[in-house]
């Protein structure tokens, strides 16, 4: 502005005459209107068209409407989630006075410096809100909107979350939702999904997501700069996202949950008939709620830290010794080979001698002369010691390849473990080395190599009690069974196995007494894995060197409506740790569908 | 005193007076468009207010051409200390409004001292330089510098009220320029001016309240935003140049009332009127300022006197700074500084004023026969 005032004095000479001083200012004037004119030209006609749609643009906006996410029901039809509204707070940065920011973040308890950083940092434009604070309660709302005055640019705007009605119960098979992750956002399989949407991330959120999912609508609408919204363009109305019954009962997760009692453990119920999931627990697990509205680092941290590992699916990714439910194995191995039968007598003297190694019966006093029944149910480890050495291991890992163990089952959660079933051909490949009998001593009660993870145990219960199929476990109630194969098994051996099962719990002296019901005749199967090779007896051992406890079950014995495994993890023995739990998840399943409500506490 | 005769009513500057009631009447209308809630009915506040103000405006311009202009140069001083007392009255008790203290409260009725201070300092000016007979010399500047300038410019600068600080300095600036200086002292001026400018500069940066520095960062570089000002600029550019060529119609400007534009009524009045009446509307509004400024120019060259030229030349500058600052701001190819444009934009005291200063423009051009005398 100096320059041209100095231009000008120049030109207007001291020494001229008034009129050429004013003629002077005139010519100035009249090239200041050029310039004017020039740039009213190049905005108006040369750029005309292109500002015109800025200015359309400007004002007509696009919004995504998110289609409701469909309902997860368990089999009875129960609900398992709810979409609840929630609020949010957002400011608007260009009517915020920045005076008032330190009073903001007092009433929102978020440091200054934090929420300062959240709004000046660079938006689309000074009217685009900046989301400051997630999941309000209804009273922060509340107290909020009294002083919404004090704070212009200021908005409440609504969102839904998912609400996890029984909290932790059955988290790892229904799962929870989540923001889009850094490579979901590139997959193109996620383009129809807003940026900022919330996508199933685990269990059957994340299996069935694009069925829960639904379609987003849009519609376009005419705002003003603050994004208000002015007059409705076009709208195409969101389509909700379709149910998903699942094959669970809830009853049965909430019953075995609550008899976990916080100990590490997971179980797996089948419905022997079909191969669905009816129920699937790993212990401890995590509340998906708090994953609903954007998991918080503190939480994310304690999730990831705390040592009882919460996050793992212990149901099909632990691989642990089977223990002496793996008895069942060697006993279906040595009846259908011949190796023995019925008749067939071992004298248990409390343990075995093989060269200068002794192998013990966990009953120190001995079972005297046992055959197949009585060594089932007192689960007699010399009797099986002797029957291995009979049939060869070989044969034992055969069948139990067949009844689904050393592979994956194909539920389909992801990260499922195989387990290891040995045998001298696996033992030549892996470890380069030759099997010895004392080897096939302890694989045939379930120790040494031998590594099952519960859904594969449950499965061969499911096996046992429904004659023969191995089906693939499913967790829809609807989808039709996968039947993978039927094992080549005798009808009468299978018959055999299942009433030395019936005495494991209702006979005298049998180990599975603690899972006898009233409302059903229990079959069942105790195995204790040993964690080391020292003397067990003490109450007072340290937990991590206790051993782990298994219970294996299907009820009722005579047309089976449940089969499943209990593992608790240093749960010490599994008679007295496993089948307890094993009792109350089948009980619940029985009962009628009005008390199982009555369970839950639902009201309708 | 009252020499209303014939002659006077047949020597009234009609031209001057059409165009600014014109000028005026397109004002009101684009008020009335630009404050319009979107689906609501017009608001009636603003237009009917601006409408009031133009008839109290319109008697103030008819007494004020009632009087010979000569008395102006008589009562310059006492006009001159009043003003300036004013100015400090509002520093010390006025009323804020947009981080700024402008207003003065009488009763149910606020205004703006340093809008009617603009006159008055041309007014003072030009009585002063009137008296002399030679060129200015340094002495003679640097008196009427510290003298008249300085005092008001401070006072204005901390209001703060920029715009007009900046423009009584380029009233002066030009005043000065068109009563004559000394050769010697102009290339001085120049020397000093070029050397000290960056120094100047950063003083002034300093002395700046954030909000305008931040005016000028989005002019030079509208990307580095510091507070949506390159986006108030941009916003105004999309205004106008989606206009095109005829415009989108009264009433069918969506920038202005869907709040994308900032002071849509007030300081950008122009990007309203140029949307909703394209380059057509413009060139019309353009010629009508034009014939104004010009016509301003010629009194002044036609004034019977040295004072009656110097008021007419300061009166026609002052119109012809804020047009320029006000579109060239609205356009983008001036840093935004928060002047009316004059005549059009919303302000009860601005159109006032205005009205005065134009009263007295078509006084100097009604008086301008000797024969008065």
């Amino acid at each position: 502005m100096l320059l041209p005032a100095c231009l000008y004095g120049l030109l207007m000479q001291t020494e001229q005459p008034n009129t050429e001083k004013i003629a002077i200012s005139g010519s100035l004037i009249i090239l200041g209107f050029l310039i004017i004119l020039l740039r009213l030209l190049q905005l108006q006609i040369l750029q005309g068209s292109e500002m015109r749609k800025a200015s359309e643009t400007n004002r007509l906006r696009v919004i995504g409407i998110p289609a409701p996410r469909g309902i997860i029901f368990d089999r009875n039809n129960l609900p398992l989630v709810k979409n609840a509204p929630y609020f949010c707070a957002s400011v608007v940065p260009q009517e915020f006075n920045q005076n008032s920011i330190s009073d903001l973040a007092r009433l929102f308890e978020i440091p200054v410096t934090d929420l300062y950083d959240r709004i000046t940092r660079k938006a689309a434009s000074p009217f685009t809100p900046v989301r400051i604070k997630e999941g309000l309660t209804f009273s922060e709302v509340s107290y909020i909107e009294a002083r919404r005055s004090d704070f212009p640019g200021l908005l409440i705007e609504v969102e839904t979350s998912r609400e996890y009605i029984y909290g932790s119960v059955g988290s790892h098979l229904i799962g929870y939702l989540g923001k889009l992750n850094p490579r979901q956002s590139k997959d193109p399989s996620f383009k129809d999904v807003p940026s900022e949407a919330f996508i199933g991330q685990w269990g059957a959120e994340k299996l069935y997501d694009k069925t829960l999912r639904g379609t987003a609508g849009q519609k376009i609408i005419e705002v003003d700069a603050v994004g208000r919204e002015i007059r409705l363009l076009d709208e195409t109305p969101p389509v909700k996202g379709s149910d998903l019954v699942l094959s669970i009962d809830i009853a049965v997760q909430k019953e075995a949950e609550k008899a976990f009692d916080g100990r590490a453990g997971a179980l797996v119920a089948l419905r022997p008939e079909t191969g669905e999931v009816l129920g699937l627990i790993s212990s401890p697990s995590f509340d998906p709620n708090k994953f609903a509205k954007g998991v918080s680092s503190e939480d994310w941290q304690a999730l990831m830290e705390d040592k009882k590992l919460p996050m793992l699916n212990r149901a099909i990714q632990s691989q642990y010794p089977p223990g002496s439910t793996f008895k069942i194995m060697t006993a279906i191995a040595a009846l259908e080979e011949g190796a023995i039968d019925t008749d067939t007598k071992f004298d248990c003297k409390g343990g075995l001698n093989y060269g200068k190694w002794r192998f013990g019966c966990w009953q120190k006093k001995g079972h005297n002369v046992v055959s197949i029944h009585r060594a089932l149910v007192e689960s007699c480890d010399v009797f099986f010691y002797q029957t291995g050495k009979q049939v060869g291991f070989d044969k034992v890992a055969e069948y139990a390849a067949q009844f689904g163990l050393g592979s994956e089952t194909g539920i389909p959660l992801g990260n499922e473990k195989k387990g290891i079933i040995p045998s001298s051909r696996w033992k030549r490949e892996i470890k380069k080395a030759q099997w010895f009998l004392g080897e096939t001593f302890i694989n045939s009660i379930g120790q040494g190599y031998v590594a099952t993870t519960p859904i594969q145990l449950a499965v061969m219960m499911s096996t046992i009690a429904n004659s023969g199929q191995v089906f693939r476990p499913t967790i829809l109630r609807d989808e039709p069974s996968a039947l993978v194969r039927k094992v080549n098994v005798r009808p009468e051996t299978l018959e055999i196995v299942r009433d030395a099962l019936k005495g494991v719990v209702n006979e005298p002296g049998g180990t599975g007494a603690a899972a006898r019901s009233v409302m059903a005749e229990v079959a069942g199967k105790t195995g204790t894995a040993q964690v080391v090779g020292i003397r067990k007896d003490s109450k007072y051992l340290a937990e991590r060197f206790r051993d782990h406890a298994w219970f294996v079950s299907f009820a009722p014995v005579e047309k089976p409506e449940i089969a499943l495994s209990v593992f608790v993890e240093h749960g010490g023995h599994g008679g007295s740790a496993a089948a307890p739990i094993a009792k109350k998840a089948i009980e619940a399943y029985l009962l009628p569908l009005d008390k199982k409500k009555e369970l839950l506490n639902v009201q309708y | 005193m009252f020499n209303i005769d014939r002659r006077l009513i047949r020597n009234f500057d009609w031209i001057t007076f059409s165009v600014i009631i014109v000028i005026s009447f397109i004002g009101i209308m684009t008020i009335f468009s630009a404050t319009r809630q979107p689906g609501d009915a017009p608001q009636a506040t603003f237009y009917m207010k601006q409408v009031a103000w133009l008839l109290i405006s319109i008697c103030a311009l008819i007494v004020i051409v009632s009087f010979d202009y000569i008395w102006l140069a008589r009562i310059a001083l006492v006009l001159y200390i009043i003003g300036v007392l004013l100015l400090v009255f509002v520093l010390i008790t006025g009323r804020t409004g947009m981080g700024a203290q402008r207003w003065i409260s009488i009763g149910f009725f606020s205004f703006q001292p340093s809008e009617f201070f603009k006159l008055i300092f041309i007014i003072m000016l030009a009585g002063y330089y009137s008296l002399r007979r030679e060129p200015l010399d340094t002495f003679a500047l640097l008196r009427v510098f510290l003298i008249i300038v300085l005092i008001p410019f401070v006072l204005l600068f901390k209001q703060p009220d920029l715009g007009t600080a900046v423009i009584i300095l380029l009233i002066f600036t030009s005043i000065s320029l068109a009563y004559g200086l000394q050769k010697k002292l102009l290339i001085t001026l120049l020397i000093i001016g070029m050397v000290s400018l960056p120094f100047v500069g950063n003083v002034l940066w300093t002395g700046l309240k954030d909000y305008q520095k931040n005016r000028l960062i989005a002019f030079i570089d509208p990307q580095a935003d510091p507070s949506g000002i390159g986006y108030h600029i941009n916003q105004s550019k999309i205004a106008i140049g989606s206009g095109e060529f005829t415009g989108k119609g009264f009433l069918k400007g969506t920038q202005g009332p869907f709040r994308f534009l900032p002071e849509k009524h007030t300081d950008f009045i122009f990007a309203v009127y140029a949307e909703e009446r394209g380059f057509m509307g413009s060139l019309f509004l353009l010629f009508l300022y034009f014939v104004l400024i010009l016509r301003g120019l010629d009194t002044a060259r036609k004034a019977k006197d040295e004072f009656g030229r110097l008021l007419a030349l300061g009166i026609t500058f002052m119109f012809s700074i804020y047009f320029f600052v006000n579109v060239g701001m609205t356009l983008g190819i001036m840093p935004v500084v928060g002047i009316p444009l004059p005549f059009m934009s919303y302000g009860g005291t601005a159109l006032l004023s205005n009205f005065i200063s134009a009263g007295v423009l078509i006084n100097v051009r009604t008086r301008r026969f000797s024969l008065f005398y």
